[in-house]
C-alpha cells in the first residue's frame, strides 16, 4: 500500500521538477526581463529574504481562509440538511442559492469592507464564506437526496424512522459528496481571501503584500507571496484528502472492485 | 386455514400513469401457509413483483385486503415480521459484510452483543463467516446476494419475501444458490414468497408455483410441486421435475396471447418499473 502510494507520487514530483527546471533554463536562455516573469531561483531568493514578512502575511490570510471556510460550510451544510428534509425549503432556498452563486462575489469586497471594516478579517471571511457556500450546499443536497431507491425500500421494510434513514443511509451516502465539495472549497477559500485583500486589509496580509510589492516593481517578492498562497491552497486540499482517507475507508482503499484491500 | 401466513383477498392494483390508469393486478386471491415456499411466475408486466410488494406493504392495494400473520400488511411491516431480498443486493458500501447483516438489528434496537451474535450466526448459515470483515465491493455478485439473504434473516422473520434475488446471476451461481436457499429454508423453517421468471428455478424451489398472466395481472394457475424433500442436485434429474416444468410452461403459454409484445406490454412493464 505505502509503496504503491509513493510510486503514485513519483510522476507528480517528476513533472514538478521538470517544469521548474525548464522554467529556469528557458527564461535564462531567452533573457526574459525579471519584471515579466522572474526565474524560480530569483523567487526562491525572495522567499528567503522576505521570509519573516511573508510568514506573518500567510498566517493572517490562513485565518481568513479557514474562518470563512468554517462559517460558509457550517451554514451550507445546515441549509442542505433542511432542504433535503423539507421539500418546501428545497423549493425556496435552492433557487436563491443558485441566484446567489451567479453573482461575482468578489465584487462585494468593498461592501464587506464597509460593513466590518477594512482592517477586520471578518470582511474577507464573509467573502470566503459566500464563495464556498454554494459548492458545499449543492453537493451536500445531492449526496443526501440521490440515495439508492432500493436502500430506501429496504429501510421501509424495517419500518425505520426518518431519523434512522438519515443516519444510516443519507449521511453516509453524502459524505463522499461533501468531501469532494470541500476539496473545491479549500482552493476557493484561498482565492477569496487573497483577492479580497486586494481591496484592502491590514499591511501584513498576503494580498496587500502582493499588490504593494507589484506597485514597487518588486515582482520577485510578489511571486514569492503567490507561491505561498498556492502552497496554502495545496496544504488545505491535502488535509481534506487526508480526512477523506480516514472517514471513507471503503473509498480510500482505492482499488474499488479489485478486491485486494482486505 | 386460519393460521395462514399471508392471506390475499380480492386484491387489485391500479397505477396512474401519464397515459391513464393501468391495471397491474386484478382479483387476486391467495393464501400461503406456514413453512411453504411459494413462487410467483409470469410474463413481464403480470404484476408479480407488485404482488410481492403488496404483501410487504411497500405499496398499497387499490382494492382488497392483504393480511400477514393475521394482521393488516402495514401492521406486519411496522412489527417487522418479514425480511426482504431484492434483485440487487443493496448492501451499504460503507459497512463491512458483518455490519451490513447487523443493519436491521441496529434499526430494531438490538444491543451490540446480540447484533454481533446474530450476524455471525447468519453469515455462517450462508457460509460467508470468513468474509465478515470484508467490504461489499470485495465480494462477487453471488456472495453479495448471500449477504443480503443473511441480512434478511438476521432478525428471524417468519416470512421472507424475495424479488428475483438470483435474476442477475449466471446460471451456475444461480443453481448453487438455489441449493443453498433450500438448505436455509429447511434449517430456518421460514415461509418464503419468491418472484422469478425462471421456470426451472420456480419448480426446483417451490412447494407451490403461482402462475400469473398479464393485462391485467391475474393468477391463472397454481401448480402443486410434489417433488420429494429435501431438494438436491438429483431433484433436477427426476421425471416428475420435468413434468412440473412442462405443466408450468403450458400454463404460461396458454395465457401468452398471440404475437410479439405490443405497446400495451411496454406500458405494463413501465408500470411495473414504477413499482419496482
Amino acid at each position: 500500500m505505502t509503496r504503491g502510494r509513493l510510486a503514485d507520487l513519483a510522476p507528480v514530483v517528476a513533472v514538478f521538477v521538470i517544469v521548474i527546471v525548464a522554467w529556469e533554463v528557458v527564461l535564462g536562455a531567452l533573457g526574459v526581463q525579471q519584471f515579466l516573469l522572474p526565474r524560480p531561483s530569483v523567487i526562491a531568493a525572495s522567499l528567503v529574504n522576505e521570509w519573516g514578512t511573508l510568514v506573518e502575511g500567510l498566517q493572517y490570510t490562513t485565518i481568513e481562509a479557514i474562518g470563512g471556510l468554517a462559517i460558509g460550510s457550517v451554514i451550507a451544510i445546515a441549509v442542505a440538511f433542511a432542504t433535503a428534509r423539507w421539500v418546501l425549503a428545497r423549493e425556496t432556498l435552492v433557487p436563491v442559492a443558485i441566484a446567489a452563486s451567479s453573482m461575482p462575489i468578489i465584487a462585494f469586497a468593498p461592501i464587506t469592507n464597509n460593513w466590518f471594516g477594512t482592517e477586520s478579517p471578518v470582511s474577507r471571511m464573509t467573502i470566503v464564506a459566500v464563495m464556498v457556500f454554494f459548492p458545499i450546499l449543492v453537493n451536500t443536497v445531492r449526496g443526501l437526496t440521490t440515495v439508492d431507491r432500493g436502500a430506501l425500500e429496504l429501510m421501509d421494510s424495517y419500518a425505520a424512522s426518518e431519523w434512522q434513514i438519515l443516519r444510516q443511509i443519507r449521511v453516509p451516502n453524502a459524505l463522499p459528496y461533501i468531501l469532494t465539495a470541500f476539496k473545491v472549497a479549500t482552493t476557493l477559500s484561498v482565492i477569496g481571501a487573497v483577492i479580497g485583500e486586494y481591496f484592502g486589509g491590514p499591511r501584513q496580509a498576503l494580498g496587500i503584500y502582493i499588490t504593494g510589492e507589484a506597485t514597487l516593481f518588486r515582482f520577485a517578492n510578489a511571486w514569492a507571496a503567490i507561491v505561498l498562497a498556492c502552497a496554502l491552497g495545496i496544504v488545505l486540499y491535502l488535509i481534506v484528502a487526508g480526512i477523506e482517507r480516514l472517514v471513507l475507508p471503503w473509498h480510500a482503499s482505492g482499488g474499488r472492485g479489485e478486491g485486494g484491500g482486505r | 386455514m386460519t393460521a395462514a401466513v399471508v392471506e390475499i383477498r380480492g386484491v387489485s392494483k391500479t397505477f396512474t400513469t401519464g397515459r391513464g390508469p393501468i391495471t397491474a393486478l386484478e382479483g387476486i386471491d391467495l393464501a400461503i401457509q406456514p413453512g411453504e415456499f411459494v413462487s410467483l411466475i409470469g410474463p413481464s408486466g403480470c404484476g408479480k413483483s407488485t404482488l410481492l410488494r403488496l404483501i410487504g406493504d411497500l405499496t398499497p392495494p387499490t382494492a382488497g385486503s392483504v393480511t400477514v400473520n393475521g394482521k393488516p400488511a402495514r401492521q406486519a411491516r411496522l412489527n417487522r415480521e418479514y425480511g426482504m431480498v431484492f434483485q440487487a443486493p443493496v448492501l451499504m458500501d460503507w459497512r463491512t459484510v458483518q455490519r451490513n447483516v447487523e443493519l436491521p438489528l441496529e434499526i430494531m434496537g438490538a444491543d451490540k452483543a446480540e447484533r454481533a451474535r446474530r450476524a455471525s450466526a447468519m453469515l455462517d448459515l450462508v457460509e460467508l463467516g470468513e468474509f465478515a470483515r470484508a467490504y461489499p465491493w470485495q465480494l462477487s455478485g453471488g456472495m453479495q446476494q448471500r449477504v443480503a439473504i443473511a441480512r434478511a434473516l438476521a432478525f428471524d422473520p417468519k416470512l421472507l419475501l424475495m424479488d428475483e434475488p438470483f435474476g442477475a446471476l449466471d446460471e451456475m451461481t444461480r443453481e448453487r444458490l438455489n441449493l443453498e436457499l433450500m438448505r436455509v429454508w429447511r434449517q430456518t423453517g421460514t415461509t418464503i414468497v419468491f418472484v422469478t421468471h425462471s421456470i426451472p428455478e420456480a419448480v426446483f424451489l417451490s412447494t407451490r408455483v403461482v402462475v400469473m398472466s398479464a393485462r391485467p395481472g391475474r393468477i391463472s394457475k397454481i401448480v402443486d410441486v410434489d417433488l420429494p424433500q429435501p431438494r438436491t442436485v438429483q431433484t433436477r434429474e427426476l421425471d416428475r421435475y420435468f413434468e412440473h416444468i412442462t405443466t408450468v410452461r403450458e400454463a404460461l403459454r396458454r395465457h401468452e396471447g398471440a404475437g410479439p409484445p405490443d405497446e400495451r406490454d411496454l406500458e405494463a412493464i413501465r408500470a411495473e418499473g414504477v413499482a419496482g
